[in-house]
């Protein structure tokens, strides 16, 4: 129970959680511009990854390289979902279209898996894999990579929804679309963008975890739970208590496992989850649900 | 009369359909996981049984007798698996059934062997398949307890008295847990840590703490792919210098692949086939070794998984026993099996007797070091 131990689980943790963070934000994304859990959030963060490997190996690309076009790749499918997936049933109620984004998680999964195959793959680290050695914890270079982009993205992210037009116009869409549509903004298209940004979120969140983490097809699995998990912590629709949810989830995680059960760290998440949403039903930082009468 | 003559010729017919399957060919059945999370085990085990099934035959055979090899695939789910299994014995009449590759598929179906009173070679290695001994089940792989003996002795040389145990939540995991628990404390050293994890997480670096915080000699991880890489990777990124013992569950290529750098230096026990041009000349096992790798290699373009030898063993030991009693009935082929004395096989060489029916001890393994990306043996 020393102070290197703790800071150690809080290194991991956070590197993890930036990465639960990521996947939170793309959920979130999505969420407030169109009302609907895209189930499929976790397979982008897999194919983020798992493009990467191919790109590095079949293709024979620098890493950097390989995972540029390992985002526009995942991106470009994000596209596809929202296009060939959602936008012929927009019109049918949310539940509906939460379903089918399940249902496009496991196809994205099973085509991974036939083009693939089910073995894991190695992505290398960005700068080395020499621990640099911080008050007796071990910190990855990898890990600050991980906090660099992901704090990168979170700003980038706050950046476009509060200064550009279109972000402006995704926020518009997720208070009211009819409204939104009235003044002119095009809903459809606004739809389309939100899966391309959560799939690019996603993308850089896989590629920069894979050195870490190994990566498979079926990694998106538990990181798509486990980011829809941290959304909901730090309250559905807060893009900043996604992340902040994120970390969080990330350092309890760590720190349960580490401090009181390695063998049920996965449940951890949950029943943390489970005990604040009993607390708290609106999470961490979401707004308490009001109705006007 | 045209009816008569009809009748005839469908009884006719039906004789010699029985008669074909009657002692002209020795058939085999083989339930493996050749797709699914274990294909890594099914599918050396299938390409083997094939290319040797392709070799005998050639040669003429087992006393006469050609060998016809049925091989269904579980795709590593148990409820396929026993399915498969009453088929083979019930649907195709085999003599003897190999398989299945995993332990849970493997102790599902063993119930059904001893009421049809034909014999099981199983590929799988859990303690309980052949402990206590089911007259009708046999298995192959060398037992868990073999390789943590094997650890355990290497352990006791190098001086290491605190260790520190790191596994796998899947079957494989907990079986090697529960032999490392009983025999740790039982070979004189004292068990510090005990930590547990899960076969998809990607993050071991809270357990590898714990245990750095309690300073263990030695460190002894017990896991198939891909765990135990993450493990070895943990265990660099956090500069541990604790030595790191895995298990014969990452005896493959695919380990050193996945642990990368990380790989280096570790120690774990693993049958003689992963090194076999580094066994001594005049060992019982090397020339057998030698062939079966270049064979395979050959035929398939890479060089066979431990785990191909289950079945290349399976086979040996039947042929071993058709020969002994010159008939393929199963209760003669299990009879035989029983007697089976200083056979070499791919796994180590084999003496069934009607209270071991593994076959192998200790002497199976050897210590293998990781030097350079590739298999050194040191023991």
């Amino acid at each position: 129970m020393d102070l290197a131990s703790i800071l150690q689980y809080l290194v991991t943790g956070l590197t993890v959680g930036a990465t639960y963070g990521l996947t939170a934000l793309g959920f979130t994304i999505i969420f407030n511009t169109t009302g609907i859990i895209n189930f499929a959030q976790g397979e982008f963060v897999m194919l983020g990854g798992m493009m990467s490997v191919f790109f590095m190996r079949s293709l024979g690309l620098p890493e950097p390289a390989a995972i540029v076009l390992a985002v526009a790749g995942t991106t470009l499918v994000g596209a596809l979902v929202e296009r060939l997936a959602i936008r012929p049933v927009r019109d049918c109620p949310a539940i509906n279209l939460v379903i089918i984004t399940i249902g496009v998680s496991i196809l994205i999964r099973g085509a991974a898996m036939l083009v693939w195959g089910k073995d894991t793959f190695a992505l290398p680290p960005f700068s080395g894999s020499a621990p640099i050695p911080l008050l007796g914890a071990a910190l990855m270079p990898q890990s600050l990579w991980v906090l660099a982009i992901s704090l990168l993205i979170l700003a980038g992210l706050k950046a476009f929804f509060s200064r550009s037009i279109h972000g402006k116009a995704m926020l518009a869409c997720s208070y009211d679309p009819k409204a939104a549509a009235l003044v002119g903004i095009g809903v459809e298209r606004m739809v389309l963008l939100s899966f391309m940004i959560s799939a690019l979120v996603g993308a850089v969140g896989g590629a920069i975890l894979a050195p870490i983490t190994l990566t498979a097809f079926d990694v998106g699995v538990l990181l798509g739970l486990k980011g829809f998990a941290a959304c909901i912590l730090g309250g559905l629709g807060n893009p900043f208590g996604a992340a902040a949810g994120g970390l969080i989830l990330g350092v309890l995680e760590s720190l349960g496992a580490g401090l009181i059960s390695s063998a049920y760290k996965d449940a951890l998440a949950f029943v943390i989850l489970l005990a604040l949403l009993f607390v708290r039903p609106s999470g961490l930082f979401g707004q308490k649900d009001s109705k006007r009468v | 009369m045209k009816l008569a003559r009809m009748v005839t010729a469908l009884v006719f017919c039906l004789a010699l359909l029985g008669c074909s399957k009657e002692s002209d060919t020795l058939k085999i059945g083989a339930v493996l996981s050749v797709t699914g999370p274990a294909s890594f085990l099914g599918e050396p085990e299938k390409n083997t049984l094939l290319m040797l099934q392709e070799q005998i035959n050639a040669a003429g055979g087992v006393e006469g007798k050609k060998i016809e090899v049925v091989i269904y695939d579980d795709e590593t789910d148990v409820n396929k698996c026993v399915m498969a299994v009453k088929k083979l014995i019930e649907q195709d009449k085999v003599a003897v059934v190999f398989g299945p590759s995993t332990s849970g598929n493997t102790l599902a179906v063993t119930k059904f062997f001893a009421p049809a009173k034909v014999p099981l070679i199983s590929c799988a290695a859990a303690e309980k398949i052949v402990n206590p001994v089911d007259p009708w089940v046999f298995n192959t792989p060398s037992l868990d307890r073999h390789a943590a003996g094997r650890i355990l002795a290497d352990a006791q040389k190098k001086g290491y008295k605190k260790l520190a145990i790191l596994t796998v939540s899947d079957g494989f995991g907990q079986a090697g847990r529960a032999v490392l628990q009983e025999l740790v404390p039982a070979r004189g050293f004292t068990l510090l840590a005990d930590e547990v994890f899960g076969p998809k997480d990607t993050d071991m670096t809270a357990q590898l703490t714990k245990i750095k915080g309690l300073a263990p000699d030695a460190i002894i991880c017990w896991g198939t792919n891909p765990g135990p890489a993450v493990v070895a990777r943990n265990h660099a990124q956090l500069g541990l210098k604790i030595p790191l013992y895995m298990s014969h569950g990452v005896a493959s290529k695919k380990f050193i692949e996945l642990a990368g750098e990380a790989a280096e230096g570790l120690i774990l026990p693993a049958g003689r086939l992963l090194a076999s041009a580094q066994a001594p000349e005049g060992h019982p096992q090397k020339a057998l070794l030698t062939r079966y790798v270049a064979d395979y290699t050959k035929k398939f373009g890479a060089p066979p998984a431990t785990f191909g030898g289950h079945t290349y063993d399976a086979l040996m030991l039947v042929i071993n026993a058709v020969k002994a009693s010159k008939s393929v009935k199963p209760q003669d082929i299990r009879d035989n099996l029983e007697k089976v004395t200083a056979m070499p096989g791919a796994g180590g060489v084999f003496t069934m007797t009607p209270q071991n029916h593994n076959g192998l001890d200790e002497s199976a393994f050897v210590m293998i070091m990781v030097e350079k990306g590739d298999w050194k043996v040191v023991d």
